[in-house]
């Protein structure tokens, strides 16, 4: 596996802990987060002759703002132009997910989570998944694994192209979007022939995928690549090496690495303020040893860097596509386990045994030893992880699932500190939170 | 690390032999996980002495409910009570992970780690919002997820399901 960047992260400084930067601005009681709540902020405004005197007021940005993705809701304590303190409000797109994965069984749970993240909903379905295959103590079938890691791959690509739609439209770059947009309802075509779906798959289950690869896949998925690869030359004339493209982005939102350490954030978040740490390498799951990829690594923890950082995972998300289409094994799709696969349909029709199976396995589902388990992977936007609690039942006792995008929101109020208020769409966007994780 | 003493018979269920102990703290290991096992009182001291032997980084933190049982394996020297916090740590130096479960009784408080891992505001927040868990010392413990005037918690076991009520006829007459 290419480790280019690693000597040089983890070699350079060892000072104490071996981080880059300090993390005294994000500790303790700081004064970028807006700690108020909404009856103190409307307690203030009466007021005429505040603390803040006339000169600094707080104002509200979203929860129904084009750039906030979504549904994210500012409170912006401004004085001018520059935010002083903020607060991220969240929740208005809760709809006690975690609640409901506690009622539906292990094999409904995937139609749950996979609405989580709706930009990558193959990586919750992935970490849903492998925690219950770990309970269950279940190998699943080599060509399972490298589907599923095709298939991620082309979702991270399909999440970072809408990443790079929605950055260039919140900076105006306009034209951009449409040719994000384009890029990945490609893709999204080939997922809609793989699963049925264009989104929420709920194609990784427990035990494998809910079907083969559709024949003529090669071709399909090496075309994608074909294409898009051009397409992201284009994507560089048009906005990397563009004066006003950088302008806007460089020295704007920095964070440094202890930084994202203290205030847990992961993914492309902690790889540009030039921590080298990816979990596809760092800690391996699926076949990930057997491939070979690089980890893009920034160097100053600014917007552009985790814009250059999403563009070029792109590229190395094709390569591992091309890899997996290189070496893709032969077999099953699934595990052939009767505890936890349905029969064929073809059985069906033929054995009542099978039909009763069926049955009891689509109504009570199946039951998982009792235990708990974490199991994390790489999501395009950091590490998603599920905390799953077995009580032996077919329903789990407890599903947790550790968005990314809900601890990277701690490091917004930080990022846009000091900051001007036209930026902060641009640091918004370069978090790039998914709003249906967040909330879950 | 293995000063401190061993409880006195095996835990039951757990199938590690001699001195269950890591980090200072009874541990189970379940589905290949390291768990260790606070109480209220021992948690912050665990907590400020993982991060000192390089557990950089709370990925997760979040509160279970066992108020109708489920629980997975608890050392005997730990006494269950009806929550759990259980703090996921990791090391990227070490590239390892460990869990902690604490438990709290019910309208019992727990100390917050804020101060030595920052990133957990808002994890502490949603634990509180979704079980009622107090964290001493956060500087912001209010609801994250819920409207800030909801009443109650509802990832509680005994918080009720909303459900719709399904209305089932008789299939329509085919003569």
């Amino acid at each position: 596996m290419a480790l280019t960047e690693d000597t040089e992260t983890t070699g350079s400084s060892h000072a104490d802990d071996g981080l880059v930067g300090d993390a005294s601005r994000v500790t303790g009681i700081d004064n970028a987060v807006l700690r108020m709540s909404e009856a103190e902020v409307a307690a203030l405004s009466q007021e005429t002759t505040d603390e803040f005197g006339d000169s600094k007021m707080i104002i509200n940005m979203g929860p129904s703002h084009p750039s906030t993705h979504g549904v994210l809701r500012l409170m912006l304590e401004m004085e001018g132009e520059t935010v002083l303190r903020s607060k991220p409000i969240i929740g208005y797109l809760h709809t006690g997910m975690e609640k409901t994965g506690e009622q539906l069984t292990y094999l409904q749970g995937c139609t749950n989570v996979t609405r989580m993240d709706y930009a990558a909903p193959l990586f919750t379905e992935l970490a849903f998944s492998l925690a219950v295959e770990n309970l269950l103590e279940v190998e699943i079938p080599e060509r399972a694994t490298w589907i599923r890691m095709m298939m991620c791959e082309l979702n991270r690509m399909t999440s970072h192209l809408l990443f790079m739609a929605t950055n260039g439209m919140d900076l105006g770059a306009v034209s951009m979007m449409i040719y994000g947009w384009r890029e990945r309802e490609e893709v999204l075509r080939f997922f809609e022939k793989v699963t049925g779906l264009r989104m929420n798959h709920n194609y990784i289950r427990p035990g494998g995928v809910a079907a083969d690869l559709p024949d003529g896949w090669q071709e399909d998925v090496l075309g994608l690549c074909d294409l898009i690869e051009p397409r992201l030359e284009e994507y560089d004339i048009l906005m990397t090496g563009q004066p006003i493209w950088r302008e806007r982005l460089q020295g704007v939102g920095v964070i440094n690495e202890a930084e994202c350490l203290a205030l847990g954030a992961t993914g492309p978040l902690l790889r540009s303020a030039g921590s080298s740490w990816d979990l596809r390498r760092d800690m391996p799951y699926l076949a990930y040893d057997d491939v070979d990829f690089d980890v893009i690594v920034g160097t100053y923890g600014d917007s552009f860097d985790r814009y250059a950082i999403r563009l070029n995972e792109i590229r190395e998300s094709m390569r591992i596509v091309r890899q997996c289409v290189a070496n893709m094994p032969k077999g099953d799709y699934r595990v052939q386990n009767k505890k936890v696969t349905p029969p064929p349909r073809a059985r069906i029709d033929e054995s009542m045994e099978a039909l009763i199976h069926h049955f009891k396995i689509f109504t009570e589902g199946f039951k998982v030893p009792e235990g708990e388990t974490y199991a994390a992977v790489e999501s395009p936007r950091g590490e998603v992880g599920v905390y799953l609690v077995s009580d032996g039942s077919s329903t789990p006792a407890r599903m947790h699932v550790r968005a990314p995008s809900f601890v990277n929101l701690q490091t917004l109020p930080h990022l846009m500190h000091g900051g001007l208020l036209a930026d902060a769409v641009a640091i918004i966007s370069s978090v790039d939170p998914i709003m249906g994780e967040v909330d879950r | 690390m293995s000063d401190v003493e061993t409880p006195d018979e095996e835990p039951e269920g757990v199938t590690v032999e001699p001195a269950p102990v890591l980090h200072g703290a009874p541990v189970t290991v379940i589905a290949g996980q390291n768990v260790l096992h606070a109480t209220t009182e021992t948690y912050p001291e665990l907590l400020a002495n993982l991060q000192a032997e390089g557990f950089g980084q709370v990925v997760d933190l979040c509160g279970v409910d066992y108020l109708l049982g489920g629980r997975p394996a608890v050392p005997a020297s730990i006494e269950t009570e009806r929550f759990e916090v259980v703090v996921n740590l990791l090391s990227h130096v070490k590239r390892e992970r460990i869990r902690v479960r604490a438990q709290v009784a019910e309208g019992d408080s727990i100390a917050s780690i804020f101060d030595l891992y920052p990133g957990t505001e808002a994890m502490e927040r949603e634990a509180f919002d979704m079980y009622g868990i107090e964290f001493d010392g956060h500087p912001d413990l209010s609801r994250i997820l819920m409207p800030e005037n909801w009443q109650g918690h509802p990832l509680r076991k005994d918080f009720e399901v909303g459900r719709i009520p399904v209305q089932f006829k008789a299939a329509p007459r085919q003569d």
